[in-house]
């Protein structure tokens, strides 16, 4: 495959794990974040210490990076999950650019220059077995009694606590599960770009996470995951506009919010079903038309006698 | 009978306004109990305090002889107590089927790692969930609107559905705060005959405030009245409506007459 396209491909994918975990918190636990930026960068250096410093397998430097950013989150959850929604978020903020500045001012690990000569381990195919598991185990927790919990808790929180559901301990593991995502996209970055430094991991990444499960439609899996490859594609096919790229890029984005203020996907999945019900209810209209169509024609032909 | 609810010497403040001021009285298990009183009388305060949504100032609710002032309001809901709101609180993006759904969480055990890979435990259990909400929405009349978004429903439906949902926790004793608010004479009485259906067929107790006085009278066998945060009066409904104080605080006093 041409290397140049089998990059961009990489680069969705990754962006897609990190998608994943937000798209959780976000789309359905209803909790924005700013920050998540902050817990890829600990999968990436967690992983390149068990990699690079310690030589252990990549296996155990993608675990590493999944726990350690899981348990990072916890304890942020911990002094911040108590605050109402958009305090939540300024604190995401804030934790996102502190871990930025501790990894810039840390010496040991390259500091703000940066940590070159990881190994390349991340390849398109380990990411996609990534993706899949990824996508696969999420689903599968949306559609069970504890992702039902959590869109309780997104979509009515007091309702939500008198039908005895701990809000708390859903926003928790809501929080927990996307970091641990986020932590493994940083990981895969890491060792697919050979070479990790802060800046990668600014508020401008944390941003792009968040735009683009919104552009994909709050609560949509497939939402996100069409997000995912649009947006890291998009920048790439408007380099034709050269300088102006990342203006065409923000218009397009805009357009396309303007067009669906819901999401690409508004809250709809594509699964067999979905896709069952909507041409059950195309064939139910049309036949409502003809059915219509046979009425009115035989009204005209009736008055056609009279 | 034995009283499955005890609130003694309950207290509220906001600053210095007493919302609720040394309150005392008990709900006979399988009863219906009616709590009524003028606007800002506490009712609504009250209900929040036994929930734990407030934090009590002073004094204490016991549930079945359990002590449970100030528990969280998720805890208070696994003890048995659930409820309903004065301005309706649905999941409102969510259709019908799902709002019972997910309330019907706790008769599922299944775990985390079960629904991550779904396992057999959790594919047995969540047929389980299913056919429990899809039982309620028959027993409650919803059934054919099970697909439909919550928010769009009309408003007797919204009521009935969020009594549905509270149904589907199996409470022991249910809390309705204005259960027929909105609601004209003839779907007062429907929901009339409800209450009094669900408790015999859920094996419940049931508290409800409510300002329809045909509704309170008709199926209330106990009714408490509130004033100003204080206990006015309570007892069967043929007393309250005889009582001179009780008439005073909803109709004025003689001397304010004009």
């Amino acid at each position: 495959m041409d290397a140049y396209l089998e990059g961009i491909l990489i680069l969705s994918g990754i962006n897609l794990i990190a998608v994943m975990g937000l798209c959780l918190l976000t789309g359905f636990a209803g909790l924005f974040s700013f920050g998540h930026a902050g817990f890829m960068a600990i999968g990436a250096y967690t992983a390149a210490i068990f990699t690079k410093m310690l030589g252990l397998p990549f296996v155990f430097g993608i675990a590493a990076s999944a726990v350690s950013a899981a348990i990072v989150s916890w304890l942020i959850g911990m002094a911040t999950l108590k605050l109402k929604g958009d305090y939540f978020c300024i604190a995401t903020l804030g934790f996102g650019e502190a871990i930025r500045l501790i990894l810039d001012n840390f010496q040991g690990l390259g500091g703000s220059r940066g940590w070159p000569g990881i190994p390349a381990s991340s390849t398109l195919l380990n990411i996609v077995i990534l993706d899949i598991i990824g996508v696969v185990l999420i689903a599968n927790l949306v559609r069970s009694r504890h992702g039902r919990n959590m869109i309780a808790v997104r979509e009515e929180e007091l309702a939500a606590q008198v039908a005895g559901i701990n809000t708390y301990k859903y926003k928790m593991l809501a929080l927990v599960i996307s970091a641990a995502y986020a932590g493994v996209a940083g990981a895969l970055l890491g060792h697919y770009m050979t070479f990790i430094q802060p800046k990668m991991f600014s508020m401008v990444k944390s941003t792009e996470l968040t735009i683009i499960v919104i552009f994909g439609g709050l609560g949509s899996i497939s939402g996100s995951v069409i997000g995912a490859v649009v947006l890291t594609f998009l920048p790439e096919l408007l380099r034709v506009v050269d300088k102006w790229r990342l203006v065409a890029y923000g218009m397009a984005v805009i357009a396309i919010m303007i067009g669906r203020p819901r999401g690409l996907m508004g809250g709809f999945e594509l699964t067999p079903a979905s896709f069952r019900k909507l041409f059950a209810e195309r064939k139910a209209a049309r036949e409502i038309k003809a059915a219509s169509r046979l009425y009115s024609d035989d009204d005209s032909a009736q008055g056609a006698g009279r | 009978m034995s009283n499955i609810l005890e609130i003694k010497g309950l207290t509220k403040r906001f600053g210095g306004l007493a919302a609720v001021d040394n309150v005392d009285f008990d709900v006979r298990e399988g009863g219906i109990t009616g709590l009524i009183g003028p606007n800002g009388a506490g009712k609504t305060t009250i209900f929040n305090l036994i929930t734990g949504v407030y934090k009590v100032s002073s004094g204490n609710v016991f549930f079945r002889q359990k002590d449970i002032t100030n528990t969280e309001p998720y805890l208070v809901a696994d003890y048995g107590i659930t409820r309903t709101f004065q301005n309706i609180r649905l999941f409102k993006n969510l259709n019908v089927f799902e709002n019972v759904l997910t309330a019907c969480h706790a008769s599922a055990k299944y775990g985390l790692a079960e629904s991550f890979l779904r396992l057999p435990r959790f594919r047995k259990e969540e047929l389980a969930l299913k056919k429990k909400a899809m039982d309620l929405l028959d027993y409650m009349g919803l059934a054919d609107r099970k697909d439909a978004i919550a928010n769009g429903l009309p408003y007797g439906l919204q009521r009935r559905l969020e009594i549905t949902r509270a149904l589907a926790l199996d409470p022991k004793l249910l809390l309705l705060d204005e259960p027929a608010a909105g609601m004209n004479p003839d779907e007062t009485e429907q929901l009339m005959k409800l209450i009094a259906n669900i408790r015999d067929r859920f094996n419940l107790t049931v508290l409800v405030i409510e300002h329809h006085m045909d509704l309170v009278m008709g199926v209330c066998e106990h009714i408490v009245v509130l004033n100003f945060g204080k206990k006015l009066s309570e007892g069967r409904a043929e007393e309250i409506r005889g009582n001179k104080q009780v008439i005073e605080a909803y109709l004025g006093g003689e001397h304010a007459e004009c």
